[in-house]
Order: C-alpha cells, then sequence, then structure tokens
C-alpha cells in the first residue's frame, strides 16, 4: 500500500564525499528548523486565550426564563429520569397566588440541583425537557472546584438571570441549517 | 592605588561571576524556549511573564526533591563528583577577556579575571579535568549504566580534546601568544580570525559540541542505551549541579569561540567609536563607556553562539559511538594536522589566507564526489 509519493527506498549504498562531510546536510536542518522556530504556533495558551467551542458545546447548565422573566421549569422529572449519571434532583412545589409572574406554569421546583461532580454533561436533560427550561450554555464552562460543598449547584447558580440572558446562538458562528440545535435555539 | 585596584578588581571578579552564573541560569530557560519555538510551541510561559521566573523555580524543585545516596555507593566521591564539575566549570571563565579596560583616574583595569598569559592552556587544563567529575560520579554511584555513561564521558572527551587543541595550534602558531587577550588584540577591528582560520573554526567549533557534551555528541547520558548516563543515580541539587555544569560549560566555550575566531569585543568601527566618546565625554567616562560597547559586543556573540548550540540540538540527532570516534580521530586530527602544516606554510610564504586552500579543495572533492555518483535509481510507483 503507498499513501504518499515521498516514500524513499532505504539503500546501504557508500556515501559520497559530500554526504561524508556532513556540513551540507546539518545547513539542511539548520534552516528547516530555524523556519520553524519564526513560524506562527499551533498552540493556544488557554487560560488567556479561549477558543470558540461551536454552537453545540455542552457546558455549564442554565435554568431559562421566558420573555417575561418567568421560570419555565415545571419540576416534571423528565430530566431527573433521562440524566444516566442521576446528578439532578428536584422538588416540586405549586405556585401561590400572586406569583403569577414568578412561574409560568402551575407547578415550579421549589430546589433544583446539578450534582457537577457526577454530571457527564452528556445533554440529555437539554433533550428530554419538554418545556425547553434546561440548557447546556455553549459560552460557559462549570468553574473549577476544590471543596465538595461547592460540587452541587442550586437554583441561585442556575437560574438564568435577567440582565444576563443566553442566547445558543453565535451571531459570528456560521450556522448550518442542518444543525438541529440552531432550529431548537433558545428564546 | 594598590587598594583602590584591588576593590576595582573584586567587584570586577564578583560581577563576571554572577553574569557567568546568571546566564548559565538562563541558559536552561532559554533552552526550553528555544525547543519550544523550534518545535511550534510556545516553551515555558507560566512562571513571571514570557516564563522568566522558570529558572528560579527548576532550582526550587531541585533543592526540594530527596537527596539520595544509594547504599553501596562510595559516598564522598559520589558528592565529590557533581562538585568537581561545577568548580572546573566555573574556573574556567576567570581567564576570559571580557572588555578591553576600566579606567578609574590613572588606573587601567583590564576587564577580566585575570591576566595569564599562557590564558589559553589554562582553559584546556580545566576542561580536561571536567572529566573527572563525570568519571568520579559515575564511577562511585556504583551502577553499571554510570559507569558505562561516564566511561564514554571519558573516551570521548579525550579523543575530542586532541582535535580541539590542535586546531587552535593554527592560531597559535598565527598569533604567536598563548594569551587570550592578546589573541583577541590581535584581531582589532575587523581582522577576525574566521576569516584565516574557515577550516579551523569548524573542528573547533565541533569539538567543543563533543567536549560540552551536546547533542550531536551527547552519548554519555543517552538514555536510550544508558538509562541516565553518568547521573543516573543522582538527584535533587546533585543532579541540578551536572546539569548547571553542562550549561557554563556552553557560556565559557561560546566565549571562547567568540573571543578566538570571532575577535572577542572587537568590531567594526570600534576605533571611531572610542575617539568620539572620549572626545565628548571626557578620558575616563569616554573609555568606560566605549568598553562597555565592547563587551555587549561580546556578549552578543556569546549569546549567538549560546543560542547556535540550542539551535543545533534541536536540529540534529544523535551520533552512533564508533561515528563518534570516526569523526574525532579519522576526520579531526589529520584535518587539523593538515591545517597546521598549510598554515605554517602560509606564514613562511607570507600568505594569509593559506587556510582557504584545504577548504576550496574540500568543496572541490565534494562536487566532483557527488557529480560521479551513480545516479538513485527511480522506483516504479506500486499502485
Amino acid at each position: 500500500m503507498q499513501l504518499t509519493n515521498r516514500s524513499k527506498e532505504v539503500s546501504n549504498k557508500e556515501m559520497t564525499m559530500a554526504e561524508k562531510m556532513y556540513l551540507p546536510a546539518i545547513a539542511q536542518g539548520l534552516a528547516i528548523t530555524i523556519k520553524h522556530f519564526f513560524a506562527k504556533k499551533v498552540t493556544i495558551p488557554y487560560p488567556e486565550v479561549k477558543r470558540y467551542l461551536g454552537p453545540v458545546f455542552r457546558g455549564h447548565h442554565i435554568l431559562k426564563r421566558d420573555e417575561e422573566g418567568r421560570e419555565r421549569c415545571t419540576a416534571c422529572g423528565l430530566c431527573a429520569v433521562a440524566c444516566p449519571a442521576e446528578a439532578i434532583s428536584m422538588v416540586a412545589a405549586e405556585r401561590k397566588k400572586g406569583e403569577e409572574n414568578l412561574y409560568r406554569e402551575e407547578k415550579y421546583a421549589a430546589v433544583y440541583e446539578i450534582n457537577m461532580l457526577r454530571c457527564i454533561f452528556c445533554g440529555l436533560c437539554e433533550e428530554a425537557c419538554p418545556k425547553q427550561a434546561v440548557y447546556l450554555r455553549h459560552d460557559k464552562l462549570v468553574p473549577i472546584f476544590t471543596e465538595r460543598d461547592q460540587v452541587v449547584y442550586g437554583k441561585e447558580e442556575l437560574v438564568e438571570k435577567m440582565s444576563d440572558r443566553y442566547i445558543r446562538t453565535n451571531p459570528d458562528a456560521q450556522a448550518t441549517p442542518t444543525e438541529p440545535s440552531f432550529s431548537r435555539s433558545a428564546t | 592605588m594598590e587598594l583602590t585596584e584591588l576593590i576595582i578588581k573584586g567587584i570586577l571578579i564578583v560581577v563576571l561571576f554572577g553574569v557567568t552564573l546568571l546566564i548559565a541560569m538562563y541558559s536552561t530557560w532559554a533552552e526550553r524556549k528555544v525547543a519550544g519555538f523550534i518545535q511550534d510551541r510556545f516553551g515555558p510561559n507560566r512562571a513571571g511573564p514570557g516564563g522568566i521566573f522558570q529558572p528560579l523555580a527548576d532550582a526550587g524543585k531541585m533543592f526540594f526533591k530527596e537527596d539520595f545516596i544509594p547504599s553501596q555507593a562510595n559516598k564522598w566521591l559520589f558528592i565529590l563528583g557533581p562538585c568537581l564539575a561545577i568548580l572546573t566549570a566555573l574556573m574556567s571563565s576567570a581567564v576570559i577577556p571580557f572588555g578591553e579596560s576600566i579606567r578609574y583616574e590613572d588606573l587601567l583595569i583590564p576587564v577580566q579575571g585575570v591576566e595569564i598569559n599562557i590564558g589559553i592552556l589554562y582553559v584546556f587544563g580545566v576542561v580536561s579535568l571536567g572529566v573527572y567529575g563525570l568519571m568520579v560520579g559515575g564511577w562511585a554511584s556504583n551502577n553499571k549504566f554510570s559507569l558505562l555513561g561516564a566511561i564514554r564521558a571519558a573516551s570521548q572527551n579525550i579523543s575530542y580534546e586532541i582535535g580541539f587543541g590542535l586546531s587552535i595550534i593554527a592560531i597559535l602558531m598565527m598569533t604567536g601568544s598563548l594569551s587570550i587577550r592578546a589573541i583577541v588584540e590581535q584581531q582589532h577591528g575587523f581582522a577576525w580570525n574566521l576569516f584565516n582560520q574557515p577550516l579551523g573554526f569548524i573542528i573547533f567549533l565541533t569539538c567543543a559540541f563533543a567536549e560540552c557534551n551536546r547533542t550531536p555528541f551527547d552519548l554519555p547520558e543517552c538514555e536510550t542505551e544508558l538509562v541516565g548516563g553518568y547521573h543516573t543515580e543522582y538527584s535533587s541539587m546533585k543532579l541540578g549541579f551536572y546539569l548547571f555544569a553542562e550549561y557554563i560549560n556552553m557560556f565559557v566555550s561560546s566565549a571562547i569561540i567568540a573571543s578566538l575566531y570571532f575577535g572577542g569585543y572587537n568590531y567594526p568601527g570600534m576605533d571611531w567609536v572610542r575617539e568620539t566618546l572620549t572626545g565628548s565625554l571626557g578620558a575616563a567616562t569616554g573609555h568606560n563607556l566605549a568598553t562597555l560597547v565592547g563587551t555587549i559586543v561580546l556578549f552578543g556573540k556569546i549569546f549567538f553562539f549560546i543560542f547556535f548550540f540550542m539551535w543545533v540540538r534541536w536540529t540534529l540527532p544523535r551520533f552512533r559511538y564508533d561515528q563518534l570516534m570516526n569523526l574525532g580521530w579519522k576526520t579531526f586530527i589529520p584535518l587539523s594536522i593538515l591545517n597546521v602544516v598549510v598554515t605554517g606554510f602560509g606564514l613562511l610564504y607570507d600568505v594569509k589566507y593559506a587556510s582557504w586552500a584545504i577548504v576550496i579543495v574540500m568543496v572541490i572533492m565534494a562536487m566532483v564526489s557527488s557529480a560521479r555518483a551513480p545516479k538513485p535509481a527511480v522506483q516504479p510507483q506500486r499502485t
């Protein structure tokens, strides 16, 4: 099998005088390495420069609100059932009178917790959600934790801030029409 | 007056010593940086801006690692090995002239650790002692791989010292002095020895690589064959001393190469610079500033050669041991003897550039032989 045209047959022939002197070959080699010395580096210095990971990257979880700022989640528990790592747990509660501007439906999640040590960021919760409430952000990673009590994320960390709304599509990125995440983009 | 001279000399020696250590320290950083850049990476860039504190971090790591001495090893020789290596490495920079002279009132003090009239012999002597460090350390480790590495180091250094010494004999013949300062002063302006002794320079450079145990001649620490070579059993700062000694040796050889072949602190137009500075700033200040410019030029040359050492290290693969010995004994020694003979003829008949004759003959021979070589048959493509 031949992959490239650059392969050379190995021979054991006597070297010529020029080859025995090594110097021309060494000069050639030095020219190649100095070219690489000034070449553009391929490394991305990570914490300072972050690469755009694409619109389908699965990062930090978010519990979406709707256009009027009401929480979408109804604590149906489908995400918890779908979760293969059993990272999600929740406590449901009934919406009281006067809380209509807080919660979209009659039922809501009083407690919604994701254990980030268990989560494998598979995105099945996002797919299971019938209310388009839980999403995995494409633009934010879960921060590093050093203690176990920092691991469980509650509603304070998860529910979307109205001042900082999350939109899945990136205007800078060229959208491919066949990408399912775009057609289902968060509002 | 005696006291002022002593004080200035003392300060000078301390500064030169410190600069040697600092450059050796930052050579470790530069080596990794150059390696990274040649391999399309960044190299160390986490500790401080551009990784500038990396040597400190490395030294800290070295100091705090476990200092291990094998139970069957000869303890005192085991400790003596790295001490000898670093001692001899530090000693050799004493005779290198780093600049012309400092003028203080009526005193003229040469920028040099000590001026001795056998400077180059002193360097050779000290460099030869350096092999004791490797040999003692490798033997005292009580480990076959260490011993093999040490033997390799010893035989390699001894073999290359002959070529090393013979290649500078041509220079000594042309200069008529063993003092490095005298050799440098003869290359005043742009009359660098490189232009008279191209072959000697190439032999000297290659032998310097071998003497420093640097790639492509780093057989003593050939990890694929010898685990770690002579420092297999070493850890902590003892290992650090061995590695550090290598970098100091690299700095010293760069300085020697720059002094012997590239004119040391001489540069074209130095007389004009000196006259302008002394004319505008007064005798003492102008003189000292002109000396400083020369020193900076010398350090530029030294840095270039240190870079060249690294550049070659990340370009060439390691030689095989028989290739190394063949190159040393069958190529460099005859060539350098020929160079001495031809230079002697040149001196006799007053032809300054006689050494170029060998280079030209070699180039012609190489061209003829590659023209006469059978062309490699083009292999038909198999599909």
